[in-house]
């Protein structure tokens, strides 16, 4: 019998194989080309972040992961599935947090998870043994009877992450999954999201903030207009795009400041923009703008480390997107 | 806007969809069987015996006897549709109830076809229960009146579907409004729900024989009096075709709608 061989031999690739993988997708509505290219692949057990911002195609793209929005071209394999042919089952092992909770009003918080796990055709038995540890992870075993009306905006968060993870996926879809909430619940909700990737689990997270996609992603593409414009690690991203320090400065006077500095702007530092009343100064050697400032007792300013929300607004522009 | 007409792939998880709706209605099951049956009740003892009072014999039986095979139909259809349009709207619009099942291994044609015998069983319910009111009053006889409760699953499946698919059209509640006053409650009245369609113009008596109630009325009445219809096999196949050819324009429909 060659059984145990083929096994072995199955096994390897699949391990090896990104938990999802997509080719050159593409999407267009009527002459809006809402994803226009898009490749990547997410390793198994790792955070791969979308950045982008409103409107840039991230839930589209999403959603066409999912097999819920029919791709115009390109090609989805997810957990070794080919979407969408074989979405439903490639969905059997995934989990999705909405970016719009959706809970189900008309039941408990234990009733919600215990419904949901039969659309993935799990037992009652099977839902009612894992209900324990979900409600644990989710922080909300006092609510275990609670109507969903009755629960905080951090509190729902939690109840759909746990609705997610009911049928204990591989891979873990979670659009925006701290849109709206307080400090402290989006640090619950990060630390949650840490145990599962040292649980092994993939997770794709879009997010427009930019600390939580920092916190977070081990790899991350930035998108805007359906294109991806820059992918690495976010220390990858800041070090290859971003003078390393950036002064701010803002209030009252920081544009007339900007003004006079004339051709002295160059030598103090590699890049000067205004952006509304802030005037952000990315350099490689602070001191020469801070000197600068020393002169100005009048304005207000800051000098911090370069981040990834400048990377973010270097490749995406400062103009508002509705 | 773009279409997808490929046939459904229907699975067995449309029954997790079907169970989420009884577990809701289960837990307001008292007020919502109730609610059922005053209604129709109330209208055919008022009518049946009110106006019947006033009536000599229609079709050879009294007017409250004729009035119930008319009534069960009607408040069939009138359970089914009112299912089928506010509280699946609710569900796939307001609550956003179909986005999260569809993240589940569920396909949108499982979750209408889940709506659709969801809606059908609850209206079933409603048959029933005047069904039971009717053959306690005496006003149904024989085994044959026992068959009536298979002309109710029929007009259950054809509303279910035929409201689905105004649920898949619909802008908000007000659309339905339209329907009922516009298409639901005309279409009881040229049924024969409350007077034989002989009665009507040739050119509306024409109508209403392309309409489904007409035959769900047609099998429902002579059964209710013991009898057989003249043409079973034919006003089984409307309905039938009704719900097979209104669930998948729902199908088209709501893919429109939401997948896209």
């Amino acid at each position: 019998m060659n059984a145990p061989n083929e096994t072995l031999i199955s096994a390897a690739p699949a391990q090896a194989a990104p938990a999802l993988e997509v080719r050159d997708l593409a999407k267009a509505y009527g002459e809006t080309r809402v994803v226009d290219g898009l490749s990547f692949a997410i390793p198994r057990g790792t955070c791969f972040g979308l950045l982008g911002p409103n409107g840039a195609g991230k839930t589209t793209t999403l959603r066409m992961c999912l097999g819920l929005v029919e791709p115009g071209s390109g090609s989805i394999n997810l957990l070794g599935h080919p979407v969408p042919l074989d979405a439903r089952t490639a969905r059997v092992r995934v989990g999705v947090v909405p970016q719009q909770d959706n809970i189900d009003p008309d039941f408990t918080v234990e009733e919600n998870l215990l419904v949901y796990a039969r659309y993935f055709g799990m037992t009652s038995k099977q839902a009612r043994e894992r209900v324990p540890y979900l409600l644990d992870f989710a922080n909300l075993e006092t609510k275990r009877d609670a109507r969903i009306q009755t629960l905080s905006g951090g509190m729902k968060r939690r109840l759909t992450l746990a609705r997610a993870l009911v049928n204990d996926p591989d891979l873990v879809f979670l659009d925006e999954p701290t849109t709206g909430l307080d400090p402290q619940a989006r640090h619950l909700i990060w630390e949650r999201l840490r145990r599962l990737m040292a649980a092994g689990k993939t997770l794709l997270l879009t997010t427009h903030f930019m600390d939580e996609a920092e916190r977070l992603c081990d790899q991350l593409a930035i998108i805007d207009h359906g294109r991806k414009i820059a992918e690495g690690s976010p220390r990858e991203l800041v070090a290859a795009h971003i003078e390393p320090e950036v002064v701010e400065v803002y209030g009252d006077g920081a544009g007339a400041w900007m003004q006079g500095l004339g051709e002295r702007a160059h030598q103090l530092a590699s890049r000067i923009e205004q952006s509304g009343e802030t005037v952000f100064c990315y350099t490689r050697e602070p001191a020469l703008v801070l000197e600068d400032l020393g002169h100005h007792r009048d304005l207000r300013y800051m000098r911090r480390p370069a981040n990834l929300e400048d990377v973010f607004i270097k490749f995406t522009g400062r103009e508002l997107r509705d | 806007m773009h279409y997808d007409f490929s046939f459904p792939a229907f699975s067995p998880r449309f029954i997790p969809v079907w169970r989420r709706n009884f577990l809701v209605w289960k837990k307001l099951a008292g007020s919502s069987i109730l609610g059922n049956i005053a209604d129709p009740m109330i209208s055919l003892m008022a009518f049946g015996y009110g106006l019947g009072s006033l009536l000599p014999s229609v079709d050879g039986v009294p007017y409250i006897q004729f009035l119930a095979a008319g009534t069960v139909c009607m408040s069939t259809m009138n359970a089914a549709t009112f299912e089928a349009l506010y509280s699946a709207f609710s569900r796939m619009h307001v609550q956003r109830t179909w986005d999260g099942i569809m993240n589940a291994p569920v396909a949108l044609e499982d979750v209408v076809l889940g709506e659709l015998t969801w809606a059908a069983s609850k209206s079933f319910l409603s048959g029933l229960a005047i069904m039971i009111v009717v053959w306690i009053m005496g006003l149904a006889g024989g085994p044959r009146s026992v068959l009536v409760l298979g002309v109710v699953v029929l007009i259950g499946l054809a509303f279910s579907a035929i409201g689905l698919v105004v649920n898949a059209l619909a802008r908000a509640y007000d659309t339905f409004t339209y329907y009922f006053t516009l298409v639901v409650t005309p279409m009881a009245f040229v049924s024969g729900v409350f007077f034989p369609v002989t009665q009507l113009p040739w050119w509306l008596h024409a109508i209403s024989q392309a309409l489904p109630l007409s035959h769900a009325v047609a099998l429902a009445r002579p059964l209710m009096f013991g009898q057989w219809p003249e043409q079973p096999l034919l006003h089984v196949a409307v309905l039938l075709f009704y719900t097979v050819v209104a669930a998948y324009i729902a199908i088209v429909l709501t893919r429109r709608r939401l997948l896209s």
